[in-house]
């Protein structure tokens, strides 16, 4: 087995370290290593988006990352889009819509909403559709997230997001 | 229930979501045991041969490896035997030589099929193991579709002398004698393709030396644990199923799959947790694949189309074994052929073949989907050559409302007989006319508008529910006042959560809150028979309901016995207090009097929610791309418990019915070689392809055979999908003579029916 | 399916890259964005034992417009691509070709030579690369060297990329103002790899009719290349219905697609037809407002 590197990173907020081995992408050492498990991954190739987590800002599929690039970056994944208490207006626009069954692609899908609304807050329907092509939900039929997406819009455009540990400069 | 009910019919927001919102499911592959050890399975690359050799003296010393079972290891433990998985539903004597070892022995019939299992301290080193486990296999022809296997030339079980495994058939009337002045016969087919959740299949097992712990059961829990029982020499009480959040079911995920026997074997033989996350290339590999058969179809019209008689030979392709529940497609496209129509006569010989692909299973509206897309195509050929509308031809063949309960073919082996339950299928028809605007969308029927063609139809369909044997609840009161509801229905990402704790509130008049909903795990209930067959609400529900009034009658009995109160005269109010003269007792004292009641509810009545769906298509005849403008489907539901989460259902179903229509296939080569192991190659809808998709649940025919009301939902969605789209499609292409019989429409498929 | 194990470096200058790439030649790999290379090596169809990462180096992120052309440093990623107004008008089919790469989250790390340097006969830079008569700017141990897109892409997954060299830039020659030009391709679902795709963009000389005629092929090829009977269909004629149809029929004839379950040859071949035909014909109304 080759040799474990050190890595350093932001991680929703906290700066964390750890020695993973080259081999460990993003999405494992999130969920294996710092247990924040609500980052899901469904495929290991880069498709269905369910690993989806925002680096600097921008929405990365995890599994196609290793852990080792994540050095110095700030990683935001669903937990860290969540408030302390309650559901921030994104989540709360999905759970209005009906916008997840099972659950399981749904970090995905916020994580890639948020950062999407982030950058573009007017986004219209048609975009919002065209981003999350890059998600694959198997129980909803995406009608009610594309709904949920858009009518989350207000909450990106008069400030800036509620919980931003993407964001901060 | 009544009138009075808060929740029941309200659209109320999942109680699940704030947990999956949050990163906070907790689905298999989230859970982290102590010492926990990772299993790989070794698949077979060959699609059919005899197995020479398999070394696994490289794998065993690679790093971190703790052990690598082959069949031969576990054959040893029985008497020289590996287990088989044995039917769950709609079992014979005559399937169990079918039946698949949970491991490779002597032969492999598949490509993914297990042939060791390497367990490691990592899942990577495990994986690393297993790229080291030598195997040798002497091939031999494969099978690679029921054409070939009926040649019988190569044989998947040469001691049974044939491929073909059984032939069941459906009657009604005499369809043989039946003569009318119409006849037409076609030959349709549906390609492989099948469920593919979000979340794969996963299991985590942990022998503490006494009891086997699985973690990650899901579905049908306790059916899982006695068929797994005796395959460990264990007595089921020992074994605890334990489910997890479930990211997508649909009929594939959580049936006894060969690793529901590996994974367990491994951890009580390591005394380890074991954990076992099946990747997605063996997800698409070998989680049950679904749906394919060719059906020959005949159907016998009166000249003012009558439908007389349905007559049908359909070729199922069940993979290299029966599997759990492989016999449910074949004996529901024979038995449900006739879908929503009165068909006096119907004939359906259905041929279950064995090719050298993976096993099949229950896929969301089993053999319904196929079907109606069988029937549906051929109805709208009937029509147009008989000279009748379309929707006109349907209205004269529905059952009518009058007719219910009305006899569907009975299917041999087991007989089973089955009627339609109730409901007014023409008021759906008509309904869905309206909603879609049928009458101003027909001015674009076939026409070629900017290049592209458009098209229109409609279909009926039905969808069974409501399983039994039966469903097992109880109910709780805690100390604190709380309610706990234990319920023998399981999580398969539906929202059962949220409409069992509805149906429990409105019953004991408890806001949502004070009520916790435990499901699934067989720690909780003697007994408990799952979700599938669209019955968590109907059959889950209606146990929580009887539970209920069981818990109001134990309520009058406790205060009878402790306080000296007339059971007769105390009161149940609201927020479950009892009250007797003045005196009264709130919820938590009569948690304290540790106050609790089962319920059960048994039912041998299938539920029939009914609906019609209508398709607006274009075709682009240059590329053969078809584009779905509109789709309309109404359902009616029989009483709506949760209208969002009724409507989802619907909504998502009709998307994965897009998918089986125009996207997925789980295609192999002539060779039998798997060539769609990729979500690259495996084409599920994303969010752009199918933005236009409306859905109107209705509560217009309470079900007659639970006090709920309530009818099964969740699959009438995808049945008409193939059957619509196809018609609309050819429907556009009327004028070019385009007769799409096979699924997927692919663009190329199309293109060469155009062009060809 | 866990990557296999490999060892990892991260240099800081692109000498030290081709350095340890000239000391493990043949087992060592470059990463970049990964879209590409981590999906192969999850399926173990690619295993590297040394990947040395390009994200410390240092100025191969550029987008630089100046009158000999665009020029794209190798870590460009399709995002900064996609927001960079000043491509609009500096090279309007780069841009929308690049719009039909992959989904959001590939987009925000797949790069430019990423993209070059796995060469998927599918791919929507290479196809630009090769119509546009673009050149890649390689580095080696023996320095720095130009090669023009046709003879950089060879087979599929296959280029003229020596293994101990990285691809620094692409160099894409300058866009006239008035040029007029389309992208069209067909994939099942938005972002999959296209069946086929077509580049193509001419000039008009006085008399309104097409000179210095580019069309390119993807998908439908084994990598990708100009289709030189369509432009000679097209050359010295007017872009009409009829020319159109003339080049579409002649491109369909000149591409030798391997078909798969997905599509076959027959039907790849109509396709780039068709696709070019309608390409044509909407190229014919465009052309950029506002030149850089």
């Amino acid at each position: 087995m080759l040799k474990a590197l050190k890595i350093v990173f932001e991680l929703n907020g906290n700066t964390v370290e750890a020695d993973v081995l080259p081999r460990l992408t993003l999405a494992d050492c999130i969920r294996h290593h710092f247990m924040q498990t609500g980052t899901h991954v469904g495929c290991e190739h880069g498709v269905c988006g369910a690993c989806t987590v925002i680096v600097n800002g921008d929405a990365v599929r995890s599994c196609l990352m290793l852990a080792v690039q994540a050095g110095g970056a700030r990683v935001t994944t669903v937990e860290g889009l969540t408030p302390p208490e309650g559901l921030s207006p994104l989540q709360a626009s999905f759970r209005r819509h009906h916008a997840l069954q099972c659950g399981f692609c749904t970090p995905g899908f916020l994580t890639t909403a948020h950062a999407l609304l982030t950058r573009e807050p007017d986004a219209d329907k048609e975009r919002i559709r065209h981003v999350l092509s890059g998600n694959l939900c198997r129980c909803t039929g995406y009608i009610n997230i594309v709904e949920a997406v858009y009518e989350a819009r207000s909450a990106y455009a008069a400030k800036p997001p509620m919980n931003a540990t993407a964001e901060r400069p | 229930m009544t009138a009075q009910d808060k929740f029941v019919g309200a659209a109320i927001e999942r109680i699940e979501d704030l947990r999956l919102l949050t990163g906070n499911g907790r689905y298999v592959d989230d859970i982290h045991r102590p010492g926990m050890l990772h299993a790989v399975i070794v698949r077979s690359s060959a699609a059919h041969g005899l197995i020479r050799g398999i070394d696994t003296a490289a794998a065993a010393g690679m790093p971190g490896v703790h052990a690598v079972y082959t069949g031969r290891d576990i054959a040893a433990e029985g008497n020289g035997r590996v287990p088989t998985i044995p039917l769950r539903l709609a079992p014979l004597p005559e399937l169990e030589a079918f039946e698949q070892n949970v491991i490779a022995l002597d032969k492999v019939r598949y490509v993914g099929e297990c042939l060791a299992v390497v367990v490691a301290e990592t899942q990577a080193q495990a994986e690393d193991a297993a790229a080291e486990v030598n195997v040798e296999i002497e091939a031999l022809p494969a099978v690679p579709d029921c054409e070939a296997a009926a040649r019988d030339k190569s044989l998947l079980f040469a001691e049974h002398g044939t491929n073909a495994v059984i032939t069941y058939v459906a009657r009604k009337g005499d369809a043989q004698k039946a003569v009318g002045p119409y006849v037409r016969k076609e030959t349709f087919g549906v390609q492989r393709h099948s469920a593919v959740t979000m979340e794969t299949r996963g299991l985590v097992a942990e022998w503490d030396g006494e009891r086997l712990t699985v973690l990650g059961a899901a579905k049908v829990p306790f059916s899982t644990r006695a068929m797994l029982a005796p395959m460990l020499n264990l007595p089921p009480e020992r074994i605890d199923m334990i489910e997890s959040d479930v990211g997508g079911g649909f009929g594939v995920r959580g049936e006894f799959y060969p690793e529901n026997f590996l994974v367990p074997f491994a951890a009580r033989r390591l005394k380890r947790p074991v954990k076992w996350v099946e990747d997605r290339r063996e997800n698409l590999l070998g989680s049950n694949h679904s749906r394919e058969m060719q059906c020959e179809l005949e159907i016998v019209c009166a000249s003012d189309g009558r439908v007389l008689a349905l007559l049908g030979a359909v070729s199922v392709d069940c993979g290299a074994y029966m599997r759990a529940n492989a016999a449910v497609p074949p004996r529901n496209v024979a038995q449900f052929l006739s879908g929503p129509y009165d068909v006096p006569n119907i004939h359906v010989e259905s041929t279950v073949y064995l090719t050298s692909k993976a096993p099949i299973g229950t896929y969301r509206g089993p053999g319904r989907f196929e079907a109606d897309f069988f029937r549906e195509r051929l109805f709208d050929m009937a029509a147009r050559d008989l000279g009748i509308d379309p929707v006109e031809f349907r209205r004269i063949n529905l059952v009518k409302a009058g007719q219910m309960p009305y006899p569907l073919a009975t299917v041999d082996q087991p007989e089973k007989r089955e009627e339609l339950d109730s409901g007014d299928y023409r008021a759906a028809l008509e309904r869905c006319l309206a909603e879609f605007d049928w009458d101003a969308k027909r001015a674009l029927q076939g026409r070629l508008v900017d290049g592209k063609y458009h098209g229109i139809a409609v279909g009926c369909f039905i969808e069974g529910g409501a399983a039994g044997p039966k469903e097992t609840a109880r109910i709780e009161i805690e100390e604190d006042g709380s309610i706990t509801v234990y319920a023998g229905s399981t999580n398969v990402g539906q929202g059962v959560v949220t409409v069992l704790t509805q149906i429990a509130a409105d019953a004991l008049d408890v806001p949502l809150e004070r009520i916790r909903v435990l499901h699934g795990s067989t720690t909780y209930l003697k007994e408990g028979y799952g979700s599938y067959h669209s019955r968590a609400t109907v059959m889950g529900g209606s146990a929580v309901l009887n539970a209920a009034t069981a818990l109001k009658e134990r309520i009058r009995e406790a205060a009878a016995t402790e306080h000296r109160w007339a059971a007769g005269e105390v009161q149940i109010g609201p927020g479950l207090t009892a009250s007797f003269r003045g005196q009264m007792l709130t919820a938590a004292q009569l948690g304290q009097m540790k106050v609790q009641a089962d319920g059960e509810f048994a039912n041998h009545h299938h539920t029939y929610a009914y609906g019609t769906a209508a398709a607006h298509v274009t075709v682009d005849p240059g590329t053969g791309r078809i584009e779905l403008v509109d789709y309309f489907t109404v359902e009616d539901v029989g009483r709506v418990i949760n209208p969002l989460t009724a409507r989802g259902q619907i909504v998502g179903a009709v998307v994965q019915g897009l998918g089986g229509a125009l996207l997925e296939h789980l295609a192999y080569d002539g060779e039998g070689q798997f060539l769609a192991g990729t979500l690259a190659d495996y084409l599920m809808p994303a969010a752009d392809d199918f933005p236009c998709i409306r859905a109107l649940v209705l509560g217009n025919s309470p079900s007659p055979h639970n006090p709920l009301g309530a009818k099964g939902g969740g699959e009438g969605g995808i049945v008409p999908v193939g059957g619509v789209i196809a018609n609309a499609v050819a429907a556009a292409l009327a004028s070019l003579k385009v007769e799409p019989k096979t699924l997927p429409l692919t663009p190329p498929r199309i293109w060469a029916l155009i062009h060809g | 399916m866990k990557l296999p194990d490999f060892e990892y470096a991260a240099p800081a200058t692109s000498a030290e890259v081709v350095q340890l790439l000239a000391g493990r030649r043949g087992e060592a790999k470059v990463i970049s964005g990964g879209q590409s290379l981590l999906p192969t090596m999850a399926f173990r169809l690619a295993q590297p034992a040394l990947l040395i990462d390009l994200r410390n180096l240092q100025g191969l992120d550029h987008i630089t417009i100046e009158s000999s052309g665009v020029r794209l440093g190798a870590r460009t990623r399709w995002r900064d691509i996609e927001d960079d107004a000043r491509l609009r008008a500096a090279h309007p089919l780069l841009v929308e070709a690049v719009s039909h790469v992959a989904h959001y989250q590939v987009r925000n790390r797949g790069t430019v030579g990423g993209s070059l340097a796995h060469a998927d006969p599918a791919s929507e830079l290479p196809c630009v690369a090769v119509t546009c008569d673009a050149e890649l700017k390689l580095l080696g141990p023996r320095g720095e060297r130009r090669v023009k897109a046709a003879e950089f892409f060879r087979g599929p997954l296959t280029t003229a990329l020596a293994d101990d060299e990285i691809i620094l830039e692409l160099s894409l020659p300058p866009w006239p103002c008035d040029r007029r030009w389309a992208f069209s391709e067909f994939a099942r679902r938005r972002g999959d790899f296209a069946l086929a795709g077509v580049a193509v963009c001419y000039d008009l000389d006085e008399r309104e009719r097409a000179c210095n005629v580019h069309i390119g092929v993807l998908g439908a090829c084994h990598y990708p290349r100009r289709l030189r009977r369509a432009e000679r269909a097209l050359e010295g004629r007017p872009v009409d219905l009829e020319t159109a149809r003339s080049a579409g029929v002649a491109a369909s004839e000149e591409v030798d697609p391997i078909g798969d379950f997905h599509a076959g040859a027959d039907y790849r071949k109509a396709l780039v037809g068709t696709l070019l035909e309608r390409a044509l014909l909407k190229s014919n109304a465009q052309s950029i407002e506002n030149c850089f």
